[in-house]
């Protein structure tokens, strides 16, 4: 099953859980010990409408732009402890993120040797009129509407790829792996099936991997980074240690971090983040296995070590999720702290009069949000029941409403009609020191699926 | 396997330990199991961990989905389902219409569901004899 001469074990360590996560995180985890890859996650469901706007106004961007000067502080080192890394930083632009890389590398003595893998093909916007014109209808999972309701106002769409084409790119010898749209368990599993010569169809490999993916793409949230077991008494989360799986060719795999870190890697921890965005655990499909996360065994196998075995998994679908970004309308939000005594009454007073006020006004929104930050916002009457009689001495509450439309003239009307409740509202108010609300333009997220056949992944290299 | 032995807070669980075999005692989920929350799109969905092995039939039993939809009364739009996960001691909830539309669309202070798992943990039910 296994080549002879594939490595017992490899290390692969996760670098970011999302664009904007710790900076230093993929730093440490290159010189904190021993790893061989280091993947990082960039692209959230949204993100690929912003990257698509700077690619509309300057061809050579539409990529995570951190991902470049990150590259410049760790490549010698990476090429020293031959480490490879694997990131979905391409966003809609994979190939100038890889020649700025290269770039990079070039001003740093490495021209010549470093190859940059880049994987596109992910993305649909260019194709999508074709494919609507073929009878792919692109309807949206939750509402069952077809894309052709709202194509006007698409502004990206991009499939989900999974392993294969990262697992492509590193067989051709790539040493650091760009992609656009791959799937944030595919980042982790494609080094695992290149290094472990698993097969198109090792269905309780693929799953494995899928897991182990799945374990580390939030970052820390599987080493005590948001995590409610015993929270008070996780060490040191000033130095938490970003996860690493050790990987083993028959779909075993350990979770642990670095040592002298902190945080903490346990059963209890670990599976807070396994049923993280969770739908059916039995079936967590990717585009490269469904795994059935009803079978994964967790076992304390040291400090700081988890052991996963049993992973089952079943095959893949014939059609890919893609991710679809829409223009939706307008919002906008408000916020006014308000004092003690009787805080919450006096921000309840101010909604009734705001509230009139824009009905007084003939302006019409999708939605209209209230909530009292410091007593409901987070848990609704739940909390409110909770704390029964002793509302009446919460020492602030923030109001917080938020208008909704598809109309921009209502929603910037709307941010005019906070701050004069400063003096002309009830008492006690302050706060306001951020100035009028902004109105936002809302891009919302269409998700879909479509027939893996007509996604055709492609991969190059560039060298620098 | 090794469980967590302490609960959220070690405080919480030596209370209910404190209680020995007071048969049928209301106790919050809080001190039964930890929870982490997540969103699909308008979807909130809740990992419900039992604290200990021999905690997690008892989560079977009383946190239903139809228990969790009636504690949610007023706060989600749509049904709840619910699934299994035996190997983890946890059960896996989705509150679906729960997030004013979701991701960006949504005004919510949560709009990605992260704190619904706390939320839940405030249901009381029959604590263990």
């Amino acid at each position: 099953m296994t080549p002879r001469g594939s490595p017992p074990t490899i290390r692969i360590a996760a670098g970011q859980g999302f664009w904007g996560d710790w900076l230093e995180a993929p730093y440490r985890q290159v010189t904190g010990g021993p790893i061989d890859y280091l993947v990082m996650d960039y692209l959230a469901e949204v993100t690929m409408s912003i990257m698509q706007k700077q690619k509309s106004r300057d061809p050579s961007l539409g990529y995570a732009k951190d991902f470049v000067p990150l590259m410049e502080r760790i490549l010698p080192l990476l090429m020293e402890r031959r480490i490879k890394v694997v990131a979905n930083a391409g966003g809609v632009n994979p190939r100038a993120c890889a020649q700025a890389v290269a770039a990079t590398g070039r001003r740093l003595g490495l021209g010549g040797k470093l190859a940059i893998g880049v994987v596109t093909g992910d993305d649909l916007l260019p194709r999508l009129d074709e494919l609507l014109a073929q009878g792919h209808e692109l309807r949206n999972l939750d509402t069952g509407r077809p894309l052709s309701d709202v194509r006007a106002r698409v502004q990206a769409a991009n499939a989900y790829l999974g392993a294969w084409p990262v697992v492509e790119a590193l067989r051709q010898g790539a040493g650091i792996v760009i992609t656009g749209r791959v799937t944030d368990t595919g980042l982790t599993l494609g080094p695992m099936i290149d290094a472990f010569g698993w097969r198109p169809g090792d269905w309780d490999l693929l799953a494995a991997g899928t897991v182990a993916g799945h374990t580390i793409e939030c970052g820390a949230q599987c080493s005590g980074g948001n995590c409610l077991v015993d929270w008070e008494r996780i060490p040191d989360l000033a130095n938490v240690g970003y996860p690493i799986v050790e990987a083993h060719p028959d779909g075993t795999f350990e979770v642990t971090k670095h040592p002298g870190t902190g945080g903490r890697v346990t059963v209890a921890g670990v599976t807070e983040q396994l049923v993280y965005e969770m739908g059916n655990p039995a079936e967590y499909i990717t585009p490269d296995c469904v795994a059935d996360f009803t079978t994964i065994r967790l076992e304390q196998v040291g400090r700081d070590r988890v052991r996963f075995s049993g992973i089952k998994g079943r095959p893949a679908t014939d059609k890919l999720k893609v991710s679809i970004a829409y223009f939706y309308g307008h919002k906008a939000v408000g916020t006014l702290v308000y004092a003690w005594p009787d805080a919450y009454e006096k921000a309840q007073a101010a909604d009734r009069v705001l509230r009139q006020r824009l009905r007084d006004l003939g302006l019409e929104f999708e939605a209209i949000l209230t909530e009292f930050v410091g007593a409901d916002a987070t848990h609704g009457p739940l909390a409110l029941k909770a704390t029964g009689p002793r509302v009446a001495d919460i020492p602030e509450i923030q109001l917080r409403i938020g208008v909704r439309s598809p109309e921009r003239a209502a929603v910037e009307r709307f941010t005019r009609e906070v701050a004069p409740l400063i003096l002309n509202g009830p008492p006690s108010v302050t706060g306001f020191a951020g100035g009028r609300p902004k109105p936002e333009e809302i891009v919302a997220y269409w998700p879909a699926l479509i027939d893996k056949k007509v996604v055709q992944p492609c991969v190059e290299l560039v060298e620098a | 396997m090794r469980r967590a032995g302490r609960g959220v807070t070690g405080r919480a669980d030596r209370r209910t330990a404190a209680r020995g075999r007071g048969r049928g005692k209301k106790v919050p989920l809080l001190e039964l199991a930890h929870a982490r929350s997540g969103d699909k799109g308008d979807t909130a969905n809740i990992g419900l961990i039992a604290n200990r092995p021999e905690y997690y039939p008892i989560l079977v039993k009383q946190v239903t989905a139809a228990r969790v939809a009636r504690h949610f009364k007023g706060m989600i739009k749509g049904n709840v389902e619910r699934y299994e996960l035996p190997n983890l001691g946890a059960l896996n909830f989705l509150l679906h219409g729960a997030l004013d539309g979701g991701g960006t669309i949504s005004l919510k202070t949560d709009a990605q569901g992260k704190v619904f798992s706390t939320a839940l943990l405030r249901m009381e039910i029959e604590g263990p004899r």
